[in-house]
């Protein structure tokens, strides 16, 4: 038993079973991730290459999905979160821990043996415009899933393709053409009318919408949204704008430098926040209301996330948290329910924030050079 | 586009539809055809004046080359058969008349000393030339694409050995190469043992000798297209739905190569045709009396003063061909990428 399993059987004996939390008996989800590992070799030397460190991209999550759960997996660029998406989905193979998808650990399934867990686990691409093969008309697109995975509907791969269109929002007579006629959220509707074509039971969503114009990614989520009730589609939805999150995912987790610092309900979440790091995420939160945005806290966090190939010792975020102490640096925290947090929100953190840390009346600045000319003034 | 049968277009419904029209606004289920990247091609070319004007030239050069025999049939001299009425052995055996012998009789005059007709020459020359420039180049893209593809694609060890092996081949003096081993090789190849050269045979050599040179160009530009190609996100698609190597190599990245290959090739048949003749020219190509260009150009270097004519016929038809290959690979690598457009 690792390490991180034993953090999660003690959590889960100590609380009761509630509703959608990680704390959903193992054996009904869809999707367990335990102890999950990715560490990038880092080689030197031309010829006889010798491995001079690595990156830990992810190092060491768990996490949860049930069946037509969507989970939002939310994080600063290089957290770790696009790495954890080609995990599940076997793009990348992991160097440790375990992916059970379906009742079936695929952790290191051979290729051959993947197929049937392909028809059930479908990936949305970040960039619309290298998702799509330029040379494949939307047609052939779509329908190679289907002639791939073996599968023959009914009513044929043309005329199922074409639904498939109908269903994204797409005009079916569409067919023929080729991605390059289409605009980034027409191609990104392509891209999950693809992903659909296998109806599979979860859908990885890696940044569907953050290439997409403003204007554009409302509807595309809307459009996931419609589906996932539609047809009960679990989402790994990975992002970085937590607006959108928040309207799409009824589970959030939070990452940083390949971990999960905080796990709870959305509402759980957005409301009351314990990890110090999910409340700087919040308060980079721009706001339509400038009288709101005066009054609400501002967290600026200095400088830039550490390196993955050398991680800050104890607790990864210390080294840009404000409440730090030697304990930060010592000891890592564990992802425990907090006293006064609700049933399934887990913090790694040492010393929360208090539950009813809303707002400050001080801004906390951590940059100096940002509190200079602004936060005096 | 029309809006009449389009479902709610909810999402990016800013799509810059700029074919007009055409056929969808027919009712009861109208297909629409897309714009393939190909038919695009083609209309680019079509607009190309220059261009056009080089694929015509390069049609009329092939009908030509094919129809050497009905050509030759109707002036009615063949590319070997002397016609002793033609020269003045007085002059030694230069041809009659100002301009090389061009007259009703020989169209293009007659080659002094031989008295062979200089248009059937050309003419027979004219198909020597293109076979070994598109022969060798099919062969040289054939072999550098798959080379291309195997290095770009499998990477490490593989990647290594064969951009090394392009490199050298890069690196070698192609036709000191060539001169030097193209007796050797044919006397390796050489079945009969009369001591004599089997034209074809030496055909063959040629095409081999410019191919094994030619295949590292391909190769390096397919490798560098498949380096960048296969870290898109529409091989993860690929590869998410199970797919193996080789729908992946073939279905998925080879469609996304054909413009890059198509206008290596293109550039490729005149170089070739070029090399062809500076390797006839310097003896070690076409033998003769077997009618080629660079063969006719060197025999006729030594008549000039005497003969002009005969100089800037197979000359001056030498630079036409070659000129209307490369500017119908020149269009056709505009047409194809119209980003890099020149000028």
């Amino acid at each position: 038993m690792t390490a991180a399993d034993e953090r999660k059987h003690a959590v889960s004996t100590t609380q009761p079973l509630t509703g959608r939390t990680t704390d959903r008996p193992a054996g009904e989800n869809l999707l367990e991730v335990r102890g999950l590992h990715k560490h990038f070799p880092l080689r030197q030397g031309i010829i006889f290459q010798r491995r001079v460190g690595a990156v830990r991209a992810v190092d060491g999550i768990d996490f949860s999905v049930g069946p037509g759960e969507s989970l939002g997996l939310v994080g600063e660029s290089g957290c770790g979160k696009s790495t954890t998406g080609r995990l599940i989905t076997r793009l990348l193979e992991p160097t440790g821990g375990s992916v059970v998808f379906d009742g079936e650990d695929i952790t290191h399934q051979p290729a051959a043996r993947m197929a049937r867990a392909r028809r059930n686990l479908q990936m949305i691409f970040q960039d619309p415009y290298s998702s799509l093969n330029p040379r494949h008309t939307v047609g052939t697109i779509i329908e190679t899933p289907m002639r791939l995975g073996g599968v023959n509907p009914p009513q044929g791969h043309k005329k199922r393709a074409q639904e498939l269109l109908e269903t994204v929002g797409l005009n079916p007579e569409h067919y023929n053409r080729y991605p390059d006629e289409f605009s980034g959220g027409q191609r990104q509707r392509i891209g999950v009318a693809r992903a659909l074509a296998l109806r599979p039971k979860l859908i990885v969503a890696d940044e569907p919408v953050s290439a997409l114009d403003v204007s554009i990614q409302a509807q595309v989520v809307n459009l996931l949204q419609d589906l996932q009730r539609e047809f009960g589609i679990a989402f790994v939805f990975i992002a970085h704008d937590l607006a959108v999150v928040r309207h799409f995912s009824e589970r959030v987790a939070v990452m940083y430098l390949g971990k999960i610092v905080e796990v709870a309900d959305r509402e759980s979440l957005y409301t009351r926040p314990r990890h110090p790091y999910t409340h700087a995420l919040l308060s980079a939160v721009p706001e339509a209301d400038p009288d709101a945005m005066r009054r609400r806290e501002r967290i600026r966090l200095a400088g830039d996330v550490p390196s993955p190939i050398d991680p800050p010792s104890g607790c990864r975020f210390r080294t840009r948290c404000w409440k730090a102490r030697d304990r930060c640096a010592a000891e890592e925290p564990p992802l425990l329910r907090a006293d006064g947090s609700a049933a399934g929100h887990l913090t790694a953190c040492h010393f929360p924030e208090e539950p009813s840390v809303r707002a400050r009346a001080e801004d906390i600045v951590l940059d100096p050079a940002l509190a200079g000319p602004e936060g005096k003034s | 586009m029309t809006t009449q049968h389009q479902p709610v277009d909810t999402g990016g419904g800013t799509a810059p539809p700029t074919e007009p029209p055409t056929q969808d606004s027919r009712p009861g289920g109208p297909v629409v055809a897309g714009r393939s990247p190909a038919r695009m091609a083609w209309k680019r070319i079509r607009r190309d004046k220059v261009t056009t004007v080089a694929l015509v030239a390069t049609l009329l050069f092939i009908a030509v080359a094919l129809l050497a025999p009905v050509l030759t049939s109707l002036t009615g001299w063949g590319p070997i058969t002397p016609d002793n009425k033609a020269i003045n052995p007085d002059t030694g055996n230069f041809p009659y008349g100002s301009l090389g012998g061009i007259g009703a009789e020989h169209l293009l005059g007659v080659e002094p000393g031989t008295g062979y007709d200089l248009f059937a020459r050309v003419v027979y020359g004219l198909r020597t030339s293109l076979y070994v420039g598109f022969a060798s180049a099919v062969l040289s893209t054939a072999v550098g694409v798959v080379a291309g593809l195997a290095a770009g694609y499998f990477g490490g060890w593989v990647d290594s050995l064969l951009s090394r092996v392009m490199d050298v081949m890069l690196a070698f003096p192609q036709l000191l190469f060539i001169i030097a081993l193209t007796p050797v090789i044919q006397n390796a190849l050489q079945t009969d043992s009369h001591g004599g050269t089997d034209e074809n045979l030496r055909l063959l050599v040629l095409v081999l000798n410019i191919a094994v040179f030619a295949w590292a160009y391909t190769a390096r530009l397919v490798r560098g297209q498949v380096l960048s190609l296969r870290e898109r996100e529409f091989v993860d698609a690929a590869r998410l739905m199970s797919a193996g190597r080789r729908h992946i190599l073939f279905r998925q990245l080879l469609p996304n190569l054909w413009a890059p290959v198509l206008i290596s090739f293109a550039l490729a048949v005149p170089q070739n045709i070029t090399t062809e003749a500076a390797l006839s020219y310097l003896g070690v190509g076409v033998i003769p009396p077997s009618p080629d260009w660079g063969a006719l150009l060197s025999d006729a270097s030594q008549f000039f003063l005497q003969d002009p004519m005969y100089l800037f016929v197979p000359g001056i038809l030498l630079l036409l061909l070659v000129l209307a290959l490369n500017l119908l690979g020149d269009g056709v690598r505009d047409a194809l990428d119209p980003r890099a457009r020149r000028g």
